[in-house]
């Protein structure tokens, strides 16, 4: 069957341009429509472009409910030619991205504003892990409702079983985001970690302790996707897209989550893009939980299954260190906004190779990767992604 | 009589010279009925339901429906109760001339010899000695057989065991000889049923039943307070709902006597 | 080790009750085929019927071959718990006040993984064996239990919180004057019950047993007619907030059918014994065994109500009994969803002719009063909520789920 697949198309003259943070708050009384709607005010203002330039337009986010994407063109006064909601939850970027390149290769759309934003209401929290699929419904949220915390409490405790790692090598994880998020000024947890803080934090559901889960808020992201040429007439940096992968509920055969998506397309990421990864300047992995993280950093091929809490005591995980990771902090450090958690990644690597980081510069930052992961459905995170990022001279 | 008559009458009531003695037991859950084999129909118990008190199902006012056997409580027997009083003429409740509901009472006191057999059965010697020393039972009298049968607590009361009840009441012959030599109103007595507990092994089976309506008397049952009345001389007033075709009822039965202030 | 469960202290009249909650109850539909098989105690997953895979969480296609055919059927339930968690941090409300609570993945050896609450002595590695219940909301989660039994396993917070056991609840039977009414008061005393009350309506009637009845250990006799609103009303108000689980034993049962019969007055009876009875219970039971549904190690559990399996399909030898039957028994599906809201099951025991005076006349096999108490016993301590006592219960319930218009005519000749 592989040897009659065609070989995907390499991507030619696809840019992201115009990365957009609206700053989190932890609660607010605004909804995700009006989160969405200042994200999509500061990029077009950004870009210099009015609303209705824009003729593409991608939506993520957890709680626009009832509205989908198609309200939002009304709600915004668009009119757009192509049109994507992405339900993805972390890889939300990624699939975005992934979706917008090709749209804006094949000449369906020019200026494509992908975006993501959620509101947080005290009691969101709650309500989305209660419906927020049917198979939690039916299978988890009745078992102690420890929502994904618990869920991913079970991965971390068979992952240290299977492979021997320990806590304090996700707090180094931990405690090098939060030093990279220092600097961030909107990051909503402003106190320097360190790894004692880290591993006498109270237990939320045992392994996972506090400083392993992301703090939910509101907020927004959102980048544009357009021809490098196009980017340039607007008078904005672009950023070049060199790969991308995409797989979704990759081994289902697995009692337990183990290894995502990337493990099956990981080779086609690097051949496509041209790299390895050791060119690579600073990866963004998807943090929901440090474990996680981990499971990228082997998947993708940083290091081999299993040996990532190694690799993890090897480098220097900041970034001026050896292996810069999660930039800006995270979602661990910075808050997750609901599916604007997917774009943080991407929308930090952009402003990495364009000269505009939110905290500290990478030095030397020439490529970089994304990472996306998500929607827990069950028992395990379904949704994977990955794109290769390059500077443009 | 005259109708000046009648009003002394009534004010007697109210000053307490003509006294009213209240013969009756109330209704409530708890009173014990008359059994039968669990094969056939049984007499309904006592029950209330409430339809409202003050409530959202009636803001301003309480009261309640009832179900309740004919023969349940203080009760009054009509002759069409028995096969043997069926084919008389009124001998319904509804058709009972409504005068027979008024009339004097004979109170004959076995209380002592009742008190230490349950068992125990009046017969014709008894009533003989009791009329040389009270008089002689005159013609259209309730008989009532006091045996203080009504101060026992429930279990007593009913005297069921494993045969049967034993409680109370007269031998068959004393009641033929009651109706054809004394031409009695009809039979009262404190327990549940005017015949003994063991009168199915009597011959005839229930006497008091069997004779009394077969000759068109009454019956009256679950009384109390007989120890208040006198051997002769009290005047009964035991007048049933008037239920079509009934044969009997629950009733208030009321008994007047002389009072303090005569 | 499961520590043993010490006895309850007397409850502190000044203390506020702790109030009901219930988890999150909603399920899909397909999710239902659980809620059918936690109800009587099975453990049933999807298996597909075209290719055998077992399927688990429920779904509408077989996600080995996309078939749409996924009858519920009985699995194996052994399985290995190979990773635990214990939840400390809960969004709902009623987890929150009951962390810390323990749960796991199991893979199953019939083959999907299974999140599932743990039994105290299900050990991370070990193999388990799972039993599908119904939690508070009446809806149908697994646990995982030890593979063999451990000394006092009952006693497990999570297992007492999925069941109604009656070890140190105080049990109500309704009617003690009946051979199944002394049964059932034996063997809740056996159960270790702190209180047996036990009804007796019409004291001044003797019956049978009332001398052994009394000599049962913990046995409180109580004045109690279910034919009478005051009786029962009073008898809740005396020892409404004292009864934690009760027995439905009051019965009236006569032979014959509907034509046969001369006027009402039997069904009458019939009718106010079984139907106006349990509704009487309910009304003065049902609000404070609601109110102290979540009220300690002995809260209001479970009200056990005793049914003819003829409520399900009527046996028109004991026709008029067959009827009043099924209006107690539609009663008791109202009554079900009344009780939700307190984490109060309602339980349906059914049984065939009983081997008592009522059915002499039927030939065996007929369900002792004995058999018929243990069932009852062994239905709150697993926590089931439809039970068939017997072979001839059993029968008529496999012979519904195939063909009721059968079982109709077959009951009728």
């Amino acid at each position: 069957m592989s040897g009659t697949l065609r070989r995907r198309r390499a991507y030619d003259g696809v840019a992201l341009c115009a990365p957009v943070t609206i700053p989190y708050r932890r609660y607010s009384t605004n909804t995700a429509q009006w989160w969405i709607g200042r994200a999509l005010q500061m990029l077009t203002q950004q870009a210099g472009l009015r609303p209705q330039d824009v003729d593409g337009l991608s939506v993520s986010s957890f709680t626009i409910a009832p509205d989908t994407g198609i309200g939002l063109t009304q709600h915004f006064g668009l009119s757009p030619r192509w049109l994507d909601h992405v339900p993805f939850g972390g890889a939300s970027g990624v699939v975005a991205l992934r979706r917008a390149a090709r749209a804006v290769e094949a000449g369906d759309a020019e200026l494509i504003a992908c975006v993501a934003g959620d509101t947080n209401h005290v009691d969101s929290f709650r309500r989305t892990l209660a419906s927020f699929s049917r198979f939690a419904q039916d299978a988890v949220y009745p078992y102690g409702s420890g929502g994904a915390n618990a869920s991913f409490a079970l991965i971390a405790r068979n992952y240290m079983n299977t492979y021997g790692a320990r806590r304090e090598d996700f707090g180094k994880i931990c405690v090098a985001q939060r030093a990279n998020a220092m600097a961030v000024p909107h990051a909503l947890m402003k106190n320097r970690l360190t790894l004692d803080d880290y591993m006498a934090a109270r237990a939320i559901s045992d392994p996972i302790h506090l400083f392993d889960c992301v703090m939910p808020c509101a907020g927004a992201e959102a980048f544009l996707v357009c021809g490098e040429a196009a980017a340039r007439s607007l008078g904005l940096k672009p950023v070049r897209l060199l790969s991308t992968i995409e797989r979704h509920n990759a081994f289902p055969q697995d009692a337990i989550q183990l290894r995502g998506g990337w493990s099956l397309d990981a080779g086609e990421l690097w051949s496509m893009a041209g790299v390895r990864p050791e060119d690579v300047d600073f990866v963004e992995t998807y943090d929901d939980y440090p474990v996680i993280s981990m499971m990228q950093l082997e998947d993708l091929g940083f290091c081999q299954k299993g040996e990532a809490a190694a690799f993890v005591r090897q480098h220097t995980l900041t970034n001026d260190g050896s292996f810069p990771h999660n930039t800006c902090g995270g979602q661990l450090s910075v808050g997750q906004a609901g599916a604007a958690g997917g774009y943080l990644g991407l929308v930090e690597a952009i402003r990495q190779l364009s000269d505009a980081p939110l905290g500290t510069q990478v030095p030397n930052a020439n490529t970089g990767l994304v990472s996306g992961f998500g929607m827990i459905n069950y028992d395990r995170g379904l949704a994977s992604g990955a794109a290769v990022l390059a500077r443009i001279a | 009589m005259s109708v000046s008559s009648l009003h002394a009458f009534a004010r007697a009531v109210t000053s307490g010279g003509i006294r009213v003695v209240d013969l009756t037991q109330t209704l409530s859950p708890e009173f014990p009925t008359i059994v039968l084999p669990p094969e056939f129909g049984q007499c309904a118990p006592f029950r209330l339901e409430e339809i409202s008190r003050y409530d959202e199902r009636g803001p301003a006012w309480y009261w309640n429906n009832f179900t309740v056997g004919e023969h349940t409580g203080t009760h009054f027997d009509a002759p069409i109760h028995w096969v043997t009083g069926k084919d008389l003429p009124d001998n319904a409740v509804d058709t009972i001339p409504v005068k027979n509901f008024i009339a004097p009472a004979v109170v004959i006191d076995c209380s002592k010899v009742a008190a230490s057999d349950p068992d125990f059965v009046l017969t014709i010697p008894m009533v003989e000695a009791w009329e040389r020393e009270h008089g002689r039972i005159e013609p259209g009298s309730w008989v009532l057989l006091r045996t203080d049968w009504s101060k026992r607590p429930y279990a007593g009361y009913a005297g069921l065991s494993e045969d049967g009840a034993h409680t109370p009441g007269p031998a068959p012959d004393v009641v033929k000889w009651l109706v054809e030599q004394r031409d009695v109103h009809g039979l009262g007595t404190e327990t549940i049923g005017t015949d003994a507990g063991q009168a199915q092994h009597f011959n005839p089976p229930y006497p008091a039943h069997f004779y009394m309506h077969g000759k068109g008397r009454y019956g009256l049952q679950c009384l109390a307070n007989l120890d208040l009345l006198p051997p002769q001389g009290a005047v009964i007033i035991a007048a049933p709902l008037k239920i079509k075709q009934g044969s009997g009822s629950p009733l208030r039965v009321l008994a007047l006597i002389a009072g303090e202030r005569a | 080790m499961t520590e043993p469960l010490p006895r309850p202290r007397r409850k502190n009249p000044l203390g506020r009750t702790r109030l009901p909650l219930s988890p999150q109850g909603a399920r899909s539909r397909t999710a239902h085929g659980l809620t059918a098989a936690a109800a009587e105690g099975r453990f049933r997953l999807q298996t597909c019927a075209d290719c055998g895979a077992v399927v688990y969480p429920p779904r509408d296609a077989c996600p080995q071959c996309l078939s749409p055919r996924l009858p519920y059927e009985d699995v194996e339930a052994g399985g290995v718990l190979v990773a635990e968690t214990t939840v400390r941090a809960a969004t709902d409300p009623y987890f929150r006040e009951r962390v810390p609570w323990r749960i796991g993945t199991v893979k199953l050896d019939a083959g999907p993984a299974l999140v599932a609450h743990l039994h105290g002595d299900a050990a991370e590695g070990g193999r388990v064996r799972l039993e599908l219940k119904l939690d508070k909301s009446g809806a149908p989660v697994a646990i995982a239990l030890p593979e063999r039994d451990t000394p006092n396993m009952q006693d497990d917070p999570q297992l007492r919180e999925l069941t109604s056991d009656p070890k140190y609840r105080r049990v109500l039977i309704t009617d003690g004057r009946t051979a199944v009414g002394q049964a059932m008061a034996k063997a809740f005393s056996e159960a270790g019950s702190s209180i047996v009350f036990v009804g007796i309506a019409d004291a001044w009637k003797p019956f049978p047993g009332m001398g052994a009845l009394r000599g049962i250990e913990r046995v409180e006799i109580v004045p109690f007619d279910m034919t009478d609103s005051e009786s029962v009303t009073e008898q809740a108000e005396q020892n409404g907030g004292r009864v934690d689980i009760i027995v439905n034993t009051a019965e009236h049962v006569r032979a014959g059918g509907i034509i046969d019969r001369r006027g009402i007055g039997i069904a009458r009876e019939e009718m106010d014994v079984r139907y106006f009875g349990l509704m009487r219970l309910a009304q003065a039971f049902g609000p404070v065994m609601r109110f102290r549904g979540a009220d300690g190690v002995n809260s209001a559990s479970a009200i056990v109500n005793l049914l003819s399996v003829y409520a399900l399909m009527n046996w028109p030898a004991y026709g008029a009994h067959s009827a009043a039957e099924a209006a107690c028994l539609s009663a008791t599906q109202s009554l079900r969803a009344e009780l939700r809201p307190g984490g109060v099951r309602m339980v349906n025991v059914f049984f065939g002719p009983l081997d008592t005076e009522w059915f002499q006349t039927v030939p065996p096999p007929k369900v002792a009063p004995a058999a018929l108490a243990r069932a009852v016993i062994e239905a709150l301590k697993r926590g089931v909520e439809d039970v068939f006592v017997g072979d001839v219960a059993e029968d008529v319930r496999a012979r519904l789920a195939v063909n009721p218009k059968a079982l109709e005519r077959e009951l009728a000749s």
